[in-house]
């Protein structure tokens, strides 16, 4: 286990510097000028230069990576070119309503698609197993950001229970703001929980169909105890492993729901940065989020390899 | 074609189409997917009305018959809006997985048939890709050169490669190493020639089933892009960016926010229904698992 842990460590340390290496080319080698695209064609000259010295232009592009690595990994992101702040204080402040906020779309997604799928399994080719995987389904086509709209149409426009968007902050109380994120977690939740429970009822009934359930049945368990001791338990690889590829598409789902509802989270403060061209920001946050995507994939590896040892010797790196 | 294997193959087509037919869900899926392409291809000629021209005097108005699914706020026509963004998703679909399939597939071949390095470096080239989902490489692309649909396409198409490169590997591996093309191999035909004529044939199937799933996500990918206003610019409508514009007018408008989030969520369904429906019947696995025809 040591040493796929190991092998793992060095293949994740260089994803992740060459995922640096593609978001730098891309952002400060492929354009030319960066600070001409960040301050448009009829910028002074002066404040070009300004803006030059302080991205540190002036300097070869491979002394201008290992630089901005060495820094990104001491915490120092730079100083964002439109809200004149260091870049890691704006990511901090944002982080408060983005963390929360994936973090309840994962614990929703969780707590409706683990009963829904293990329900569907149990009782499949029976009107519920239809009914939970029609809906299923549904999840999977209707789009997050339409789901969080009908949401605010439902609960803001028509009924009046709650605003169509914003966030009070923590200051006034944790609850305020943990119910200003309860819409958007659950229009973040929806499509993640509906592949989630596909996924789910699809590995328990193969693990229904084993040799040691038909065992744990004819020596007389209880139903109730085969299928949750033995059957979902043994079922859950599938599941974590689908849980951990969602969460790039929990982050990048972010960038959106916090627009829809406009939050001031990660997501919003990308899109700002965009419609901004602050640069300095766009690239840290992408790297950042890259960075995340990538360890959270090697978190979900290792506890697979943890839970199966067949995929230690690399069985499972097709 | 021996006279053997011409009869074979039409009853094996005549054996696909049969038990299409019994198929619920590809049924449904084929005749949304083909509503949506023909609802497609009609914008490319005929709308009701034009959809750049504004008219101001007839905003908001509600469903008659002059417009069947009313006006926008600028008195744009409804129906014919939802058409021009039915050919811009169709499109960008297109575009996006034939990016990936003409890109990816070749790639996933290539590491099939020269398994070490070059298969490695393919296959970590995909890890890598995986990590910049669609929407932060678009965002990447048009914090540079602005947003666009062309743009939001390369995206969501770059996403799309590692996808085909990694199934089209995973399933010609299994294909590269049977007897007719070792044979094949054995007597000399060039490598290229052995994917294009022995393998694609043999792989086409799960490729076809996973572009129909890619078409759909690209969809809800550049959906989502427009609705951000990265994607497809005004006056050019699309479903996201109508979704973006209803938003504000949600407490006197609601339904110009539900019909273009109605027609997205339509138009994947649909494609997942159909790539379930392939799946089913072109899979020789999944064929006993279908219900048995009624007698």
């Amino acid at each position: 286990m040591l040493e796929f842990v190991v092998r793992r460590l060095t293949t994740l340390a260089a994803t992740l510097a060459v995922a640096a290496l593609i978001v730098f080319l891309v952002m400060e080698v492929l354009p030319g000028d960066p600070a001409e695209v960040m301050l448009g064609l009829n910028a002074q000259p002066d404040t070009l230069a300004a803006l030059r010295a302080q991205m540190g232009l002036d300097r070869p592009a491979p002394e201008r990576f290992v630089s901005w690595v060495l820094a990104f990994l001491s915490g120092d992101l730079g100083i964002s070119y439109t809200y004149d702040v260091p870049v890691s204080e704006l990511i901090g402040e944002r982080m408060v309503v983005t963390l929360p906020l994936a973090l309840m779309a994962i614990l929703f997604s969780t707590l409706i698609a683990l009963p829904s799928g293990v329900l569907s399994a149990m009782f499949r080719g029976r009107p519920a197993d239809t009914i939970i995987m029609g809906i299923a389904q549904l999840g999977v086509a209707v789009p997050n950001f339409w789901f969080a709209i009908l949401l605010i149409l439902l609960f803001a426009v028509t009924l009046g229970w709650t605003s169509a968007g914003g966030f009070p902050g923590f200051e006034d109380g944790i609850l305020p703001a943990l119910g200003a994120l309860l819409l958007p977690a659950i229009a973040l939740a929806l499509p993640q929980a509906a592949i989630l429970a596909r996924v789910t009822r699809s590995s328990v009934i193969d693990v229904l169909g084993e040799d040691y359930i038909r065992t744990a049945r004819a020596k007389g368990l209880p139903g109730g105890t085969v299928l949750w001791r033995h059957a979902v338990r043994n079922a859950l690889a599938a599941p974590l492993t689908i849980m951990g590829l969602q969460f790039s598409f929990l982050l990048a789902g972010t960038v959106i729901i916090e627009n829809v509802f406009y939050l001031p989270g990660l997501g919003r403060l990308i899109f700002q940065a965009i419609a901004q061209r602050d640069l300095i920001v766009v690239k840290d946050i992408v790297v950042l989020l890259v960075a995340i995507v990538i360890t959270v994939n090697f978190i979900v590896d290792i506890l697979y390899a943890w839970a199966d040892p067949r995929l230690r010797n690399g069985g499972g790196n097709v | 074609m021996s006279e053997v294997t011409a009869v074979g193959y039409i009853r094996h087509r005549a054996g696909f189409w049969r038990r299409a037919m019994r198929h619920p869900g590809f049924l449904i899926g084929g005749a949304i997917s083909l509503l949506v392409l023909l609802m497609a291809a009609l914008a490319l000629v005929w709308t009701p009305y034009p959809v750049t021209v504004l008219n101001i005097a007839e905003k908001l108005s509600a469903a008659s018959i002059a417009h069947p699914l009313g006006t926008d706020h600028f008195g744009r026509d409804i129906l014919s809006m939802l058409m021009v963004g039915a050919g811009n998703s169709v499109a960008v679909g297109l575009v996006a997985v034939g990016l990936g399939i003409g890109v990816g597939g070749p790639l996933g071949l290539l590491a099939a048939m020269r398994p070490g390095l070059i298969s490695e470096a393919v296959m970590r080239a995909s890890d890598l890709a995986f990590a910049f989902p669609a929407l932060l490489t678009a965002v990447m692309i048009t914090a540079i050169y602005g947003p666009g649909t062309m743009n939001s396409v390369i995206a969501i198409g770059i996403f799309n490669i590692p996808v085909f490169a990694r199934l089209t590997r995973g399933v010609s591996l299994s294909v590269w190493k049977m007897e007719y093309v070792t044979a094949a191999r054995a007597v000399g035909v060039p490598p290229l020639q052995i994917a294009l004529r022995y393998m694609l044939p043999n792989i086409a199937s799960p490729l076809i089933v996973q572009a129909t799933i890619q078409f759909a996500l690209a969809i809800l990918a550049e959906a989502g892009l427009s609705y951000l206003g990265l994607g497809t610019q005004p006056p050019q409508p699309s479903w996201g960016k109508m979704l973006h514009e209803a938003q504000t007018m949600l407490y006197f408008a609601p339904m110009l926010a539900i019909l273009p989030g109605a027609a997205i969520a339509v138009t994947v369904l649909g494609l997942n229904l159909l790539g379930d429906g392939l799946r089913d019947l072109l899979d020789p696995k999944l064929r006993g698992t279908a219900k048995p025809p009624k007698t």
